[in-house]
């Protein structure tokens, strides 16, 4: 299940600010809206493929509960926003929920965002403070019944042996507490944290919007992003080395879980030399924590390098359209790949082949 | 120079593949209309069983140029001296067939006096698309016989977020229609689709190979040829009956069909819209439009899609991309008019969007 959301289109869209998405999920700062029921169909639908998705990084960045109230957002219309006050409620009819979850439970499932396979639901687990999250992949409608079941099936199974695998081999994945396939769902372990991409986003927006400027900032103060990327390529060797390939690695696949909060103040410097430090480490935090992937719905065993560098290669094009203004950094990436992972240097060598391939499907129109 | 309407005016060459198109545009600089004033079309069919090659489809484009020109002008009725630019394709396509066309372009540029704008083939299906349309911001699936392409507009470029890792999907449709040998007239995909209406008894057993936005082809061509072979020896199918040509086709449209909607909800997910726009030849197919609208309505969006007039490879595309980017100032001088076989939609600098 991917959390993603909207990449910043164009330069000019601010990144998503938690503050200011908080209204639009927190049932304690949205104004309950008497029009609410009153609302068309259409309007009535909370499953904007562009909210949940906000909400998603939002609730996961924004737990504190005394987070301020807020302005709505400047592009919801009055009636949207009135969808948006009473989320919650329809959030719980939107969608009918899978059987799984109709048991009475102490914590109502919440719907966290409908993905390209499914939907994403945080609940409880056993106990009522094990969060965990529970995909559910219902049958796709444009899909032949037949077909439909059988990828469904397999995806599923295929998705809890991987993860299993990886937990096994220590590399840092959800785990699987519950399964069914046939029923079409998999519980598995709450991450805490935002997706990358909106980290990243979060970062390269405060960087200058002019370009030359922008140039010379990302000279200066790149540190911290080229140190995310080598976590992420070392996070994606550790994933090879156990023969697993991912099938859709993307920066929306991956999340950054925030470090144990330390009780110390840290003494450490900003690492860049000039920048006053309090902004630089505020900065640098930003994009702290462990890479841990998620979404294994496409994932296969696979030990050949032709795999494997489609796997990068698919990372590769995504983060080049979500993060064009950091594209130049994935070469960061693909050198620690190579440096942690042993057949590293093989699989890259494998990987200009691929590109050669997908370049040359450009050739007829 | 705008026409006494004070509209700018332009004709569009294309001749990537075996269709030679011209057609005639119109843009009203009040209203930000795009008219469609004239959108002849001519295509090279090769016998069953053969593909167009490329030396015949340029010998084809050659030959209709002049006529395919001059009945656009006629049905056009605009006079030559209200005709502002001359666009062609200058890629990516056929290397003969598109060469043929720019040389058709460039003699019609110099016989009147008329700028020349080169126009990236990719580029012109999304903007006629989204003219004809209207959708505003939507991914775009661009499928046809040479491109399997998922595109989203971000800081003025068209960027790829998931394309084919090996052949496209209408490349896949039209050698399965080989190797059935059904026939190439009007296209080989319209008949494929026409033969899986009558199919759906059986859904054959063929690979599924998508890989996060991108997905694959060739394999499932291999495993469906070896079907047919199957076939044509009297074996049974997975229900111990025999199974037709219709349940082939089904069976391929079924799959390469439900991969091409997959990864375009992945990429609807990842970037955030709820707006799909289906464009190129295989986009005209109406149970991919069919399996598209179910997905989109799911997701709360809506699917855009056009006729065979805007789908299928066609000149005024050409035109309408080629005046948008004349409109910015945009100018392809003589000495540079080349084409190329290869030249990707992130390439072009997208100046006439926000």
């Amino acid at each position: 299940m991917c959390p993603s959301a909207p990449p910043e289109r164009n330069g000019r869209q601010a990144p998503a600010s938690p503050k200011q998405k908080f209204a639009i999920i927190n049932k304690t700062t949205a104004q309950p809206n008497p029009s609410a029921t009153n609302l068309s169909p259409d309007t009535n639908r909370t499953f904007n493929p562009r909210d949940p998705l906000e909400n998603y990084s939002t609730r996961l960045m924004d737990t504190s509960p005394q987070s301020p109230p807020t302005k709505k957002r400047k592009m919801a219309t009055s009636t949207s926003t009135a969808a948006a006050a009473s989320s919650e409620q329809e959030q719980e009819h939107q969608f009918p929920l899978p059987p799984i979850l109709t048991h009475p439970s102490a914590a109502p499932p919440t719907l966290i965002t409908q993905g390209a396979e499914g939907r994403l639901y945080k609940t409880t687990f056993f106990s009522p403070d094990i969060p965990c999250a529970l995909k559910y992949r219902p049958p796709k409608p444009y899909r032949h019944p037949i077909l439909d079941a059988r990828l469904t099936k397999a995806r599923l199974a295929f998705e809890a042996k991987v993860l299993e695998r990886c937990r096994r081999e220590g590399v840092p994945v959800p785990a699987v507490y519950a399964q069914n396939a046939a029923a079409g769902w998999i519980a598995v372990e709450w991450i805490e944290g935002a997706p990358v991409r909106v980290k990243i986003n979060e970062w390269l927006g405060q960087r200058p919007k002019n370009e030359e400027e922008e140039k010379a900032a990302l000279e200066k103060d790149q540190g911290p992003l080229v140190e995310l990327m080598k976590r992420i390529g070392s996070a994606i060797a550790g994933l090879h080395r156990t023969g697993v390939v991912h099938g859709d690695l993307t920066t929306s696949n991956m999340m950054l879980r925030p470090p144990p909060v330390k009780t110390t103040t840290t003494t450490e410097e900003g690492e860049t030399n000039g920048v006053s430090s309090e902004e630089a480490q505020e900065k640098a935090k930003l994009l702290e924590g462990d890479v841990v992937i998620i979404d294994f719905g496409l994932a296969n065993q696979s030990q050949s390098d032709e795999d494997r560098a489609t796997d990068l290669y698919v990372l590769e094009r995504a983060f080049a359209s979500t993060h064009p203004r950091a594209e130049n950094l994935f070469e960061h990436l693909l050198e620690s790949y190579k440096q942690s992972f042993k057949k590293g240097a093989s699989v890259l060598h494998k990987l200009e082949d691929v590109r050669m391939r997908g370049r040359k499907r450009s050739m007829i129109g | 120079m705008p026409d006494a309407k004070g509209r700018r005016i332009a004709l569009g060459c294309e001749g990537s593949a075996n269709k030679l198109g011209i057609g005639i545009i119109a843009h009203d600089p009040v209203t930000g209309e795009a008219i469609v004033l004239s959108n002849v079309r001519d295509t090279f069919v090769s016998p069953p069983g053969t593909g167009f090659l490329p030396k015949d489809t340029a010998r084809h484009h050659r030959a209709y140029f002049v006529r395919v020109a001059k009945k656009a002008l006629a049905a056009s009725g605009v006079s030559i001296s209200e005709i502002d630019c001359i666009c062609y394709t200058k890629g990516p396509g056929m290397g003969g067939p598109l060469t043929s066309v720019a040389v058709g372009a460039r003699t019609l540029a110099l016989l009147w006096g008329k700028e020349l704008v080169g126009v990236n083939h990719c580029v012109g299906h999304i903007e006629m698309g989204r003219a004809i349309t209207g959708a505003s911001n939507p991914v775009v699936l661009y499928v046809s016989g040479g491109n399997t392409q998922v595109i989203a507009y971000a800081e003025q470029r068209y960027r790829i977020f998931g394309e084919t890792l090996d052949i496209a999907v209408g490349n896949c449709l039209d050698r399965f229609a080989r190797t059935l040998e059904i026939s190439n007239d009007p296209a080989p995909g319209y008949n494929i689709e026409q033969l899986a209406k009558q199919g759906g008894r059986v859904l054959l057993d063929l690979p599924y190979a998508v890989k996060g936005m991108d997905c694959s082809f060739s394999g499932i061509l291999g495993r469906a040829d070896d079907l047919a072979a199957q076939m044509k020896a009297g074996e049974p199918g997975p229900d111990g009956e025999p199974f037709t040509p219709a349940d082939l086709c089904f069976s391929l449209q079924e799959t390469v069909f439900a991969m091409l909607v997959e990864i375009t909800e992945r990429a609807m997910a990842h970037v955030g819209s709820n707006q799909v726009l289906i464009v190129g030849g295989v986009g005209c197919n109406e149970r991919l439009q069919e399996m598209m609208g179910a997905m989109a309505a799911e997701r709360g969006g809506s699917v855009y899609a056009t006729d065979e007039r805007f789908c299928i490879d066609n000149g005024i595309m050409i035109a309408h991309a080629g005046l948008l980017a004349y409109e910015t100032g945009f100018r392809t001088p003589l000495e540079e008019s080349t084409c190329t076989q290869r030249f990707r939609t992130d390439e072009v600098f997208v100046k006439w969007r926000d």
